[in-house]
């Protein structure tokens, strides 16, 4: 023991002297206290809709919820029906077509069906407007009557490329969908009744497979991959951790201790986020995995130095009370620090960061709070062996490492600055991608359908609600032509695969309204008799099949969807800008305002969203953990300077990215903050032993480098490995976007130990000796952060 | 959180366990035939309240409201001539005033019980009559939340009804009657209605879609007795359950017996209507 006792030591002391007393108190009230947060976990459901990654003020979000207020909601199942034969126009399949459609009326909430069987095929018979369903009793169907639906499905604009492949080789129902939003399970039940439906059609009519995608399957895949995470990833994630304590701490009691304080830390921290009611996502999943990589080293920490001192003869009491009195300051400054990181999502655009930033936070603060109360309470209790004394903690090694370092200080300076800068230099290059069906592994049904379905249709709609000149004005002839034209354009842009104008319906009626005449397949050249036109159609069309989705209740504006086929978000980007110089350069005024919308347009812009709405709150993380910083190492000039070796390795760690992968998703937002909070550990604990080594021991700097390398560099190391470890485990989710992040800050993780070892020496030996303030004043020398 | 998982998972076999008996099966209430007929003369005594208008015309304006609040409106006159047999529909002519666009566009329509209706629409535009030759009846009125058939004439005969108690609404007792659409290609599966005891008018109809579930609601207000003891409601107000969007239709004052004809309701005479 020191000679010297904190304040904060007399503390600890105390409170570990308490604890141990009060053991069996201590123990119950931890778990009374887990006990009552985890009822809050009654509360929690899945998310079930994408809506849920975007907050209310996203711009993208907003102006799509007021396009699904004027036209419909756009939640849709897609059936993908594909003949092994190779062409869909034979009668089982297009019977099994027509008794799809009858049956997804029934499917729960389903407000509107669309096929090639239901599509209302308007002709002429002298002066009679026919209008009937374009294929009806398929089973009965003559060949000669076949080869006629084909040849009229494929010339209608409508379907041709939408509900049917231009190959005929697959044909589509799509069924639209209006959730009431009033009970967690509507999405998952209604997606039940559709595989069951899918299951029975595919019984029915072998030599056919049934892809099934749209913006519902969507929603139950993030449920999907939330709960197979949850089932593969937190299991496998505990036996990694069993497996890493065994090897560092050596010990069944500590290990089974261990494990009880993790599950606790994240028992209370998901029952927060149930008192909460939040809806889980598969990133705020992420969080029991991310508290338990975290939480591992508060308990690793008390437990290596309580083995430690019993290594040296002292006794089981003494040696746990010791072990709290010097971790107690670092664990507690580590905690405070990496809880600041997580707590920062919260100024993220997407709510699921914000929950996994807050159950993560909830979770390291209450591993930190058990780490010095009922896990010495435990290990009082458990029977703990000292071990032999034998290994010296790879000192030598890192002794070594030391001299290698001090000697060449200049050369590791200069060399890791140049690769650093020339790395930093390659971050811009870094290219969001956000395609949603991405997110997903292949093991997730939606993945695998919706690749397949690529093959046959496009895949990511892009609205445009086209302004007319007022009430009535979708009549308007130069409307009209302007929205042909704009269709036409649309239709030559890349990756664009279908694109629904109801152009293409005012031509079909004024040729139909002239007698099937091939000369007025044109757009009527006037605005009543194309008012006349609709009204016409309106009261013709049947139950579910109405206008009400492509054009607004006043008819001043009507809707046009271009489908992209899988794009990636930069040339999805290209798309939008370049349609909208489009209508500035080509359209009437009042069609200029017109802007696309779509989930896909949330999705194409949500990386920027979030990047953007995290520079607030990186900065109030790096202030804040600059503060605890400065407080710990009782140095504003350390404090300072720490924020080099902790900043640069997560923006190298960007750069290394872009050079070796190239492309991530939005969660690259969060990973900045939350690197942050975790890298600054292993610079607090060098540091404080440098400034130790200066003021206690009365090295010099490169004596004082030597004695932070000896003392804490293996405990780094392990450290370091631990976390390493859990955050690439991440990878391994189900959703790519907790991959990425995952990765990410494992990258930053590793970096800064590279740094920390490395940069952070160097730079200590060629910068002013001033770096340690007041280094003759030896009262003070243990407020700083001291660990075994 | 596993324990969330295995719930759901078990409420999600159930949903489907029910909801493909209820896909399988006839609706759920098992009608007798005492409540049947109960129904049916209930449905009777309502349609026939009126019997002998023989023709009325009568103008209104149709609002409709979309979810954002939005609302667009279109004015429109009706004339109507009542068929006395039960087996036939009544036969109407619907003239559009605004939007200006449509002026002038007339709709004459042949009702019929169990087939397509027959309709002509003559296009002002085009000056053309063309015959619509469709099998729809329950798609949207221009746009509206109103099916054609859901404000015209009531046909006693396209109904299967079943009694199902009395109720009471808006502070008058009533009756609770459930009718079933016979037209195969009806977008309605059921239908609700209450009809007060008083008059003997309609009050309120809850439509049921074609999987069950609720589809809108239409309430009838400011119901004004005409001589004869005829009643009519002069706002009709239908609210899409499943869209959020509504259509208020409002009446002026009806006139009875004008004279109308057959002669008034044929093919020919469309294209003299300004």
């Amino acid at each position: 023991m020191p000679k010297t006792m904190t304040a904060m030591d007399e503390f600890a002391v105390k409170l570990a002297n308490r604890v141990i007393n009060w053991r069996w108190l201590v123990i119950l009230a931890t778990l009374v206290v887990t006990g009552i947060v985890f009822t809050g976990t009654a509360n929690l459901g899945f998310s079930n809709n994408y809506r849920d990654f975007f907050s209310e003020s996203n711009p993208e979000l907003q102006a799509f919820e007021d396009f699904q207020d004027t036209y419909t909601k756009n939640d849709n199942f897609l059936f993908i029906i594909v003949p092994e034969s190779g062409d869909i126009f034979t009668n089982p399949t297009l019977s099994l077509v027509e008794e799809l459609t009858e049956k997804s009326w029934q499917i729960p909430f389903s407000s509107r069906v669309d096929s090639i069987s239901n599509f209302q095929h308007t002709r002429a018979e002298e002066d009679d407007l026919i209008v009937e369903d374009l294929i009806a009793g398929a089973a009965d169907l003559s060949a000669a009557e076949i080869e006629d639906k084909r040849a009229v499905a494929l010339a209608e604009p409508l379907l041709n490329g939408q509900l049917v492949a231009t190959d005929s080789r697959a044909v589509a129902v799509n069924v639209v969908v209006q959730y009431p939003q009033l009970d967690m399970n509507e999405v998952p039940n209604t997606v039940a009744f559709v595989r069951a439906v899918r299951d029975e059609m595919k019984a029915k009519y072998p030599g056919h497979d049934i892809l099934l995608t749209g913006v519902s399957s969507l929603n139950v895949a993030f449920q999907e991959a939330g709960f197979n995470d949850v089932i593969n990833m937190i299991p496998m994630m505990y036996l990694l951790l069993i497996a890493l304590m065994v090897v560092s701490v050596r010990s069944i009691s500590g290990t089974f201790t261990t494990v009880l304080m993790i599950a606790f830390a994240s028992l209370i921290g998901m029952g927060a986020a149930g008192f909460a009611s939040v809806a889980l996502t598969p990133i705020s999943l992420s969080a029991p995995t991310i508290i338990l990589t975290l939480a591992i080293a508060d308990a690793v920490h008390i437990l290596i130095t309580m083995r430690n001192s019993m290594r040296v003869g002292m006794d089981k009491r003494s040696a746990l009370i010791e072990s709290v009195r010097v971790n107690f300051l670092a664990i507690m400054v580590t905690s405070l620090t990496t809880a600041i990181g997580f707590l920062a999502l919260n100024f993220s655009d997407a709510p699921p960061f914000w929950h996994l930033g807050n159950i993560a936070a909830v979770g390291i603060v209450a591993a930190w709070l058990m780490s010095v109360t009922f896990l010495p309470a435990m290990l009082s209790l458990l029977p703990i062996k000292a071990p032999k004394p034998s290994d010296d903690g790879g000192s030598a090694f890192f002794g070594r490492l030391a001299e290698f370092v001090v000697a060449h200080n200049k050369k590791l300076l200069y060399g890791i600055g140049a690769i650093a800068i020339a790395l930093m230099a390659a971050v811009p290059q870094i290219e969001f991608n956000d395609q949603w069906t991405e997110y997903f592994d292949e093991g997730i049904e939606f993945r695998r359908d919706s690749d397949a379905s690529i093959e046959y249709f496009g895949f990511y709609p892009i609205e445009f609600s086209v302004l007319a000149p007022g009430e009535g004005g979708v009549s308007e002839p130069e409307y009209l032509a302007k929205l042909d034209e704009f269709a036409d354009w649309l239709r030559v842009q890349p990756n664009v695969t279908h694109v629904y104008s109801i152009s293409d319906i005012m031509t079909r009626l004024n040729k139909n309204m002239h007698g099937d005449d091939p000369s007025w397949d044109k757009l009527p050249d006037d605005r009543e008799l194309a008012a006349q036109y609709l009204l016409l159609y309106e009261i013709s069309l049947p139950y579910g099949l109405d206008l009400n989705d492509r054009i607004n209740i006043d008819k001043s504006a009507s809707r046009v969807t271009a489908m992209l086929t899988n794009t990636s978000t930069t040339d999805t980007k290209i798309f939008l800008d370049s349609a909208t110089d489009w209508l500035t350069e080509n359209a009437p005024d009042y069609m200029k305002p017109t802007v696309p919308t779509s989930a896909q347009v949330m999705f194409t812009y949500v990386a920027e969203r979030n990047v953007e709405s995290m520079i607030a709150g990186n900065i109030i993380a790096v202030l804040a953990i600059g503060l605890v910083m400065i407080f710990a190492l009782q140095s504003v000039k350390l404090g300072v300077l720490s924020i080099i070796p902790n900043g640069l390795p997560i923006v190298v760690a960007f750069g290394v990215w872009a050079v070796l992968v190239g492309t991530v998703g939005f969660s690259v937002a969060a990973v900045a903050s939350v690197s942050l909070g975790i890298v600054v550990d292993d610079t607090v604990h060098f540091l404080a032993k440098y400034v130790r080594g200066i003021r206690e021991k009365g090295y010099d700097r490169a004596g004082a480098i030597k004695y932070a390398f000896e003392t804490v560099g293996s405990a780094l190391v392990v450290n370091t490995v631990i976390l390493v470890i859990g955050f690439a485990y991440l990878a391994t989710s189900a959703f790519k976007i907790n991959a990425d992040m995952g990765l990410l800050t494992a990258l930053a993780i590793s970096l800064a130990l590279i740094f920390d070892f490395l940069f952070l020496p160097a730079l200590l030996l060629r910068g002013s000796s001033r770096f340690v303030a007041g280094s003759t004043n030896t009262n003070d020398s243990n407020k700083g952060i001291e660990n075994a | 959180m596993l324990k969330i998982n295995q719930l759901t998972l078990a409420a999600k076999a159930t949903f489907v366990g029910s909801a493909l008996v209820v896909g399988a099966g006839f609706p759920a209430t098992y009608a007798d035939e005492a409540s049947e007929a109960k129904g049916h003369e209930i449905a009777a005594r309502s349609d026939r309240s009126d019997n002998g208008f023989t023709s009325s015309e009568v103008s209104a304006v149709m609002t409709l409201t979309n979810k954002a609040g939005k609302t667009s409106t279109r004015e429109l006159s009706f004339k109507t001539l009542e068929r006395e047999s039960e087996n036939v529909g009544d036969k109407g002519l619907t003239v559009f005033s605004t939007p200006r666009d449509v002026k002038g566009t007339a709709l004459l329509s042949h009702a019929q019980i169990l087939t397509p209706d027959n309709q002509w629409l003559y296009l002002p535009a085009l000056k053309r009559v063309k015959r619509i030759s469709s099998a729809n009846k329950s798609g949207p009125f221009v746009g509206s939340e109103f099916a054609f058939e859901d404000f015209t004439s009531t046909e006693l005969n396209k109904y299967s009804y079943d009694y199902v108690g009395e109720d009471t609404f808006g502070g008058m007792s009533v009756d609770v009657i459930e009718r079933f659409p016979l037209y195969a290609k009806s977008g309605y599966t059921k239908q609700v209605a209450l009809i007060d005891q008083q008059v003997f008018q309609t009050r309120k109809i809850d439509f049921y879609d074609r999987k069950g579930a609720h589809l809108k609601t239409l309430t009838l207000s400011d119901y004004r007795e005409y001589d004869g003891g005829i009643w009519r409601a002069h706002r009709l107000e239908m609210v899409n359950h499943q869209t959020n969007k509504s259509t208020t239709l409002t009446y002026s004052d009806y006139a009875f017996k004008t004279g109308l004809k057959d002669a008034d309701f044929v093919k020919g005479v469309l294209k003299r209507i300004r």
